[in-house]
């Protein structure tokens, strides 16, 4: 894409004796909406605050715009934070909270007074400049908190799970209008959640971490479509993740049976992880697929029904518009493009953790 | 919260603290404003009222004011580094420490005062430690400062708890926000911790300055009989002299004082709030 704008360096970073980040390296593109994805306490803060310059990696350097920002202190650099839950000031107005950081740039009370209007304009807030922050609901403190950094300019904005203390119907509109912030505003965004699917709707590239490390990095296609790992695949939606046996290039024995695929360079005969999403499993007539099966549980779940399908020891996991009974025999048939072959973890860090999901 | 099902079964469960209101506040109050007002052949009149303004009297209030102001300012001088010291802990352990200073008022208040008359007296603890060392002697015990220690000792756990619980609610994110938006330690300081701890600095001057200003048992024991504080001649109206007309009128004299300074902290607090 462009260039690098900030790139952190072999960040490690501990908390009483324990490791939270490793040895972490991350570049983020100019003008990129970036999403720091995981599961709740896998170190997204953590590397956020080493970005803000709220703490201080034990190693490694952080780099910005070709300058080592390390050891700066947050309010020398040029970028500005929303905080997870809001951190307004509330003895001051919507519009002292926002001229905040202007005042102390000793700005003219005219440009103040512009910006001010300008920025509550971007949020949807207009008129709110006399208002005390406790006065407004959860989704509008949130709006003037990204009202509050935005006016300062900066070339990036920090935003850690900003819409984590919304309802879900405030949460989709703010998704939305953060998406059409960052195209307006043209300044890098990097965004810290644990839901996939927030991730997957408003990033640009994802950065999938677990346990302080980075699983994948890619773009939200390419996350869902290509999971490196067992970890990834799980945490990224559901999936049927099978430990299987690669044969040959172009064919994979699961649960006891060969499949086409399409990986290859994975040697033979040698253990792998495959991942099959639940849309791409195709029930048929029994003897019609590859192996067959007994539905155990379906559910209605609006534009599609989930089935539960017994067969060769495994329950699979499917999703179809076209309804099988329960009870019900079936054949099971699978795309070659969508056997996605992964390698086993080497280390246990990268081990699909089933509750995160 | 509507924890009671009607006005009137909420009513019937406050009539004990409304009875003990009236019997222990709002009658002895009526009778503070009756005798106060009252001379002794029970005509109305402002006599006694006025008579502070006699040399010896405004003398006392005057002493009393500025005492109790020093004692305040020490207080919070001490009070406010140490609760952000407290507050930036961020510990389990602080709360043990936060008990280590409330632990002393657990301790009888005449006792207390009583321990630091035996420390300073001319002949007391401290002097004989010097004494012992060939060193030259204080004399402490009967001065404005023996009163001004006696009061810090004694109010400063008032001064440190509301101002350590202000600094502790203090987001650590909104401190960061600040930060984040340029503002160096210093202006974060002033714009921000101190705004958001003004309702425990003001609670904890309006509870270290009033008692400092009533006090009459510190300044019997640490001032000996030649200071003289307000609250030493209302007690004396009281308990020497029987002249009840005279201790309530100098008392109600006292209240509008407290009830300035209270005025005073409200508008303030509200002038933080707009
Ligand atoms: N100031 C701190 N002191 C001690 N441990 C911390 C501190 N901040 C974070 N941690 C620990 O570091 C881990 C990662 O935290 P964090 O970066 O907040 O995770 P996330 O934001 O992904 O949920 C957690 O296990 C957390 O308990
Ligand atoms: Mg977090």
């Amino acid at each position: 894409m462009s260039k690098d704008l900030i790139t952190l360096e072999h960040i490690s970073k501990s908390y009483d004796g324990q490791l939270i980040l490793d040895d972490l390296s991350l570049s983020i593109y100019e003008n990129s909406f970036v999403t720091l994805l995981g599961p709740s306490g896998c170190g997204k803060t953590t590397t956020l605050r080493i970005i803000g310059g709220f703490e201080k990696p034990d190693q490694g350097r952080v780099i910005f715009d070709g300058q080592d920002i390390t050891n700066l202190a947050p309010n020398k650099r040029q970028l500005n934070t929303v905080f997870q839950k809001y951190a307004l000031f509330t003895h001051m107005t919507i519009a002292e909270n926002i001229a905040f950081g202007l005042k102390i740039k000793n700005k003219s009370d005219s440009y103040i007074k512009d910006k001010i209007k300008y920025a509550l304009k971007l949020v949807n807030l207009e008129g709110f400049e006399n208002r005390m922050p406790d006065s407004l609901s959860g989704g509008q403190q949130q709006r003037i908190a990204i009202a509050r950094a935005i006016v300062n300019e900066p070339k990036v904005l920090l935003l850690d799970e900003p819409l984590g203390a919304l309802d879900l119907k405030m949460r989709q509109d703010m998704q939305y209008e953060l998406k059409r912030l960052k195209d307006e505003l043209g300044i890098t965004f990097i965004y810290v959640t644990h839901d996939q699917e927030e991730a997957l709707t408003m990033s640009d590239h994802i950065v999938v971490m677990n346990q302080g490390y980075i699983q994948q990095e890619g773009s939200p296609e390419k996350i869902y479509n290509e999971p490196e790992n067992a970890f990834v695949a799980d945490f990224i939606g559901d999936s049927n993740i099978i430990r299987s046996t690669m044969i040959r290039d172009e064919l994979v024995e699961i649960l006891g049976a060969k499949f086409a695929c399409v990986d290859k360079g994975f040697g033979e005969n040698k253990p792998v992880d495959v991942v099959i999403r639940p849309e791409d499993v195709e029930l048929v007539a029994p003897d019609a697929g590859t192996i067959n099966g007994v539905v155990t549980g379906l559910t209605f779940k609006g534009v599609h029904y989930e089935m539960d399908v017994e067969a060769n020891g495994y329950e699979w996991l499917v999703h179809s518009t076209k309804l099988s009974e329960v009870g019900s025999n079936v054949g099971i048939k699978i795309d070659p493009f969508n056997i996605q072959i992964m390698n086993v973890p080497a280390s246990e860090d990268e081990e699909a953790i089933s509750e995160t999901v | 919260m509507k924890l009671f099902k009607s006005k009137r079964s909420a009513g019937l469960m406050a009539s004990p603290y409304i009875a003990w209101a009236i019997i222990f506040i709002v009658v002895p109050l009526c009778m503070v404003f009756y005798y106060g007002l009252t001379s002794a052949d029970g005509g109305f009149t402002f006599d006694n009222i006025a008579t502070i303004m006699k040399p010896g009297y405004i003398k006392a209030l005057k002493r009393s004011i500025v005492l109790a102001i020093i004692s305040t300012l020490v207080c919070f001088l001490l009070s406010y580094p140490l609760g952000m010291i407290l507050a930036s802990m961020k510990l389990k352990k602080n709360a043990y420490i936060v008990t280590l200073f409330i632990l002393p008022m657990w301790m009888n208040f005449l006792l207390r005062t009583l321990t630091w008359m035996t420390l300073l007296e001319g002949k007391g603890v401290i002097n004989t430690i010097l004494e012992f060392l060939h060193l030259p002697t204080l004399n402490i015990i009967n001065t404005n400062g023996a009163i001004v220690l006696g009061m810090v000792y004694n109010f400063l756990p008032f001064m440190i708890l509301p101002i350590y619980n202000a600094l502790n609610r203090i987001d650590e994110n909104v401190i960061n926000a600040a930060r984040d938006l340029g503002a160096g330690t210093v202006q974060t300081f002033l714009r921000i911790t101190l705004p958001l701890s003004m309702p425990g600095i003001l609670s904890g001057i309006t509870m270290v300055f009033i008692p400092a200003l009533t006090t009459f048992a510190i300044s019997t024991m640490l001032g000996g009989s030649k200071i003289l504080l307000i609250g030493n001649i209302i007690e004396q109206e009281f308990t020497q002299l029987y002249d009840w007309h005279l201790g309530s009128g100098l008392s109600i004299v006292l209240m509008i004082f407290i009830i300035l300074n209270m005025i005073i902290e409200n508008l303030s607090d509200n002038g933080g709030n707009n």
